[in-house]
C-alpha cells in the first residue's frame, strides 16, 4: 500500500538550464530581460557612448597637457575643442597651498600627509584605544608647529598666509575635534531632567540648525568684532573656525541624541543601581553604547562638514575652493576655470568618497 | 527579620524640602544659566560700547531709507529708489522662488533616480548609483560655481542654442515660451485649485460610503467636472486668452517669453541636482524598507499593480521617506543662501549689501535669521502635519 498524499511528488522546479555563453546570459538577465528593458538599454548605451566619446575628445584627445611657463596660447588655440590641463601644473602650488611662502611649502604638504595618516589610523577599529587620543593631540601639535613655525629654525608664517588644502583640513578637523565634545554636552543637556539646562540646549540646537551656515559665517566675520572689547581682535580664520565649531556642535548633538535614545532604559537603571554618579554613568555605561549606535550617521555628518567648510569662500578665507577661484582670476588663464574646478572637485571627491565607503563598511559590519 | 532599625531620616538640605539631588540639580542649573547670562551680558555691553564708538544707531529705522541697490532679477516690481524694507521683501520672494521650485523639481528628479537605482536594468541602476555618488561627494558651492561658469561660457544671444523650438539657451540664461498671467487667468487657475480641494473632500466622502455598504462608486466624473469642466466654463465665460507667447530674438536680446537669468538658472540646477541625489537615497531606502511579503500578499489578493503600489506599498514606504525628506527640504532652502556667491539676489545677498552700505550688522543678520527660522518652522509644521497623517495608526 502506498499512502495517498494530496501532494503529488512532483520534481522540484529545476533552475533554468544554463546554456550558452555566460556573457550573453548576463546580458539577457541584466540588460535585455524584456522588450521595454531592451529598448531602454539601447537608448542608455547610445547616450552613454556619446557622452564618453565627447568627454574623451575634449578631456584627452584634444587636450593640452603642458605648456611653457605662464604661456596659455596653446590652450587658447584649442579652446572649446579640448581641455587645458596645462593650467593644473601651472597653478597647482597656489591651489594647494595658497600664498604660503613658496620655499616653505613642504611644511603644509607634510601637514596634509599627517592629517591623512591621522584619519587613516582613526578608521582602524583595532586602534580605538586611549592612545589614539594622545596620538591626535601629538599630531595636531606637530601640525601647528609645522604650519606656524617660529621654532626649531623654521621661519614663522602668520596664518594670514595659510591657504588651500591645509586650511580646509584644519577647519574640518578642528571643527569636529571641538564640535564633538560640545555636541555630547548639548545632547546630554537636551535629555537632562533640569528644565533650565534642557531649554538652553534646545534653543541652541534649534537656533543653529534653523539658519544657514552662511549667515553664521557672516556673523563671525562682521558681528564678532562688535562683540569683543575694543582693541581685542581675533584672527579671521579663528573666527570662522569658531562659527564652524558652533555649527558642528548643534548637528552632532542631534546625531548623538539619537544614539542616547537607542540605549535601553535598563542600562541607565543598572548604572544607577551600581551607584555611579551622573558623569561616571554616562562616561562608562551610556555614551560608549550610544556612540557605537550612531557611528555611520556620524561619519555622514563628518562628510557633510568637510564639504561645508568650502562655504568660508563667502567670507574670503583661503580654503581649497577659494584658492581655486583665485587662481583663475589670472587673465591669461581666466577661460579655463572648468578644468580647475574639475581638479578641485576630484580632491574633495577623493576625501568624501573614502569617508562614505568607510561609513558603508561600518554599516555592513554592524549589521552582521 | 530581626533588623527593625528605623531608617535614618533623610538628610535635609539647606532648602528644607529639597533633597540632595534636587539641590545639586538646582546648583547646576543656576551655574549654567548664570554663565550663559554673564556671557550674553558681556557681549551685549561690548556691542553697545563698540556701536556708540562707531556712531551706529541700533534699531530698524534704516529700513525706511532709500536702498539704492540694484536688484536685477526679481519677481516683484522693484527699483533702487525703493526702501530697504521693500528690498528685503524682494529678497525673500527671490529666496522662496528658488526654494519652492527647487523642492518640487528635486523631489521629482530624486524620486525618478531613486526608483532607477532599484531598476532591474543593470545599466540604469549603475548610472543612477554613479550620479548619486558623484553629486553627493562634491561640495554644493563648488558645483554651483561650476554651473555658473558653464552658463557664462554659453554662446551670446545671437548664437543661442535652440534645443527645442521656442526654447533658447544663451549667456542671457534660459528663455522659455510662456503664457502671460493676468488677473483673469489667475481667476481660472484659482477655480481649478478650489475644484481640486472640493474633489478631495468628495473623494473622502465616497470612500466613507464604500466602507459602509461595500459598493464601489466611481470618482472620475467628479474629477472631470470639478477640475476640468468648471475651470473651462469660467475661462469661456470670462473670455480668457491662453495664447502662448513665443520668445523672439530682436537685436541683441530676447523679447517675450519667460527668462530665467543665468544666476537663477545656475542656482536652480545646482540645488536640484545636489538635493535630488540625497532624495534618491531616501526614496530607495524607503521602497526597500517595505518587506517583500507585502508585495507577494498584495499580488496574491489579485490586486492590480497600480492599486497595489498606491494602496499597499506607497503608504508604508512614505512612513520611512517623509521624516528625512523634511530635512532635505530644509537643507535645500538653507542652501539657497549660497546664491550670494554668484550674485543672485536672495535675502542673504540683499542683507549682505545692506550691511555693507549701512553698517547695521546686527539688524541685517537678525533679519536673515528671522526669515530662515520662519521658513524652517513653516516647512517643519507642514511636514509634521503630513507625517502625522500618514503615520501608522495602531489598532
Amino acid at each position: 500500500m502506498t499512502a495517498i498524499t494530496d501532494m503529488p511528488d512532483l520534481p522540484r522546479p529545476a533552475r533554468r538550464p544554463q546554456i550558452g555563453n555566460p556573457v550573453l546570459r548576463w546580458l539577457r538577465t541584466n540588460l535585455f530581460s524584456s522588450i521595454p528593458n531592451g529598448i531602454l538599454s539601447v537608448v542608455l548605451l547610445a547616450v552613454l557612448a556619446k557622452g564618453v566619446i565627447s568627454f574623451v575628445q575634449w578631456g584627452i584627445a584634444n587636450a593640452v597637457w603642458l605648456t611653457p611657463a605662464n604661456d596659455s596660447s596653446a590652450c587658447k588655440a584649442v579652446r572649446g575643442l579640448g581641455a587645458c590641463w596645462a593650467i593644473i601644473p601651472e597653478k597647482y602650488r597656489f591651489i594647494l597651498f595658497g600664498t604660503y611662502p613658496f620655499d616653505e611649502q613642504w611644511r603644509p604638504a607634510l601637514s596634509v600627509v599627517l592629517f591623512i595618516a591621522l584619519f587613516y589610523l582613526s578608521t582602524r577599529r583595532a586602534l580605538w584605544r586611549r592612545e589614539l587620543a594622545y596620538l591626535w593631540i601629538g599630531a595636531l601639535a606637530l601640525i601647528s608647529v609645522l604650519m606656524w613655525g617660529g621654532v626649531f629654525g623654521l621661519p614663522f608664517v602668520s596664518q594670514d598666509r595659510w591657504g588651500g588644502l591645509p586650511v580646509t583640513l584644519i577647519l574640518a578637523t578642528f571643527g569636529l575635534a571641538f564640535g564633538f565634545p560640545l555636541g555630547i554636552l548639548v545632547a546630554l543637556g537636551r535629555r537632562s531632567k533640569l528644565p533650565a539646562i534642557r531649554s538652553l540646549s534646545v534653543v541652541y540646537v534649534e537656533l543653529i540648525r534653523g539658519v544657514p551656515l552662511v549667515s553664521l559665517l557672516f556673523m563671525a566675520s562682521v558681528m564678532f568684532p562688535l562683540f569683543m572689547p575694543s582693541g581685542f581682535n581675533i584672527d579671521k580664520l579663528l573666527r570662522a573656525q569658531i562659527a564652524i565649531i558652533l555649527f558642528a556642535g548643534a548637528y552632532l548633538a542631534e546625531v548623538i541624541r539619537g544614539g542616547l535614545q537607542a540605549v535601553p532604559r535598563g542600562q541607565y537603571e543598572a548604572a544607577d543601581a551600581l551607584g555611579l554618579s551622573y558623569w561616571r554613568k554616562h562616561r562608562l555605561v551610556v555614551l560608549p553604547q550610544a556612540i557605537r549606535h550612531v557611528i555611520p550617521p556620524l561619519v555622514n555628518t563628518f562628510i557633510a562638514f568637510f564639504k561645508d567648510t568650502s562655504l568660508v569662500l563667502i567670507i574670503g578665507i583661503f580654503d581649497l575652493l577659494t584658492t581655486a577661484k583665485t587662481a583663475i582670476i589670472d587673465p591669461a588663464w581666466q577661460q579655463f576655470s572648468v578644468e580647475v574646478y574639475i581638479f578641485v572637485a576630484a580632491i574633495y571627491f577623493a576625501f568624501c568618497f573614502a569617508m562614505s565607503r568607510y561609513s558603508r563598511s561600518l554599516e555592513a559590519t554592524s549589521a552582521r | 527579620m530581626t533588623s527593625d532599625d528605623p531608617r535614618p531620616p533623610p538628610r535635609r538640605g539647606f532648602f528644607g524640602a529639597l533633597g540632595p539631588n534636587e539641590l545639586k540639580g538646582l546648583f547646576w542649573q543656576v551655574l549654567v544659566v548664570g554663565i550663559a547670562v554673564a556671557v550674553i551680558a558681556f557681549l551685549w555691553s561690548n556691542t553697545v560700547t563698540n556701536l556708540s564708538a562707531r556712531r551706529i544707531t541700533t534699531g530698524f529705522s534704516f529700513l525706511g531709507r532709500e536702498a539704492g541697490m540694484p536688484i536685477a532679477d526679481s519677481l516683484l516690481a522693484y527699483n533702487p529708489r525703493d526702501s530697504y524694507l521693500w528690498a528685503f521683501v524682494v529678497g525673500v520672494a527671490n529666496t522662496l522662488r528658488v526654494a519652492v521650485i527647487g523642492v518640487v523639481l528635486a523631489t521629482i528628479l530624486g524620486t525618478l533616480i531613486g526608483i532607477s537605482r532599484l531598476s532591474a536594468n543593470w545599466l540604469l541602476s549603475r548610472l543612477a548609483a554613479v550620479y548619486v555618488e558623484v553629486l553627493r561627494d562634491i561640495p554644493l558651492l563648488l558645483q554651483l560655481l561650476f554651473w555658473y561658469v558653464l552658463m557664462q561660457a554659453l554662446p551670446a544671444a545671437r548664437a543661442a542654442w535652440r534645443p527645442v523650438e521656442g526654447v533658447f539657451l544663451s549667456n542671457r540664461g534660459l528663455i522659455l515660451p510662456a503664457i502671460p498671467l493676468g488677473s483673469t487667468q489667475l481667476w481660472v487657475l484659482g477655480t481649478a485649485v478650489l475644484g481640486c480641494a472640493a474633489f478631495l473632500v468628495i473623494q473622502r466622502w465616497l470612500v466613507a460610503q464604500q466602507m459602509r455598504d461595500g459598493k464601489p462608486r466611481p470618482a472620475w466624473p467628479f474629477a472631470l467636472g470639478l477640475i476640468v469642466v468648471l475651470p473651462a466654463a469660467v475661462s469661456l465665460s470670462l473670455g480668457v486668452s491662453w495664447k502662448i507667447e513665443w520668445p523672439e530674438l530682436r537685436g541683441f536680446n530676447f523679447v517675450g517669453g519667460l527668462t530665467l537669468a543665468p544666476e537663477y538658472f545656475a542656482l536652480l540646477i545646482a540645488l536640484v541636482t545636489y538635493t535630488s541625489a540625497f532624495i534618491a537615497e531616501i526614496v530607495r531606502s524607503g521602497i526597500q524598507s517595505v518587506p517583500r511579503g507585502q508585495w507577494d500578499a498584495a499580488s496574491a489578493l489579485g490586486l492590480r499593480r497600480s492599486f497595489m503600489l498606491r494602496q499597499i506599498i506607497l503608504p508604508q514606504a512614505l512612513r520611512v521617506i517623509v521624516p528625512p525628506m523634511t530635512s532635505q527640504y530644509l537643507n535645500l532652502t538653507k542652501n539657497s543662501s549660497l546664491a550670494v556667491a554668484i550674485g543672485y539676489q536672495d535675502v542673504v545677498s540683499v542683507a549682505n549689501t545692506t550691511l555693507n552700505q549701512t553698517g547695521q550688522a546686527i539688524e541685517a543678520i537678525s533679519l536673515i535669521m528671522a526669515v530662515f527660522l520662519t521658513i524652517s518652522l513653516g516647512i517643519s509644521f507642514f511636514m509634521n502635519w503630513f507625517n502625522a497623517r500618514i503615520a501608522l495608526s495602531e489598532r
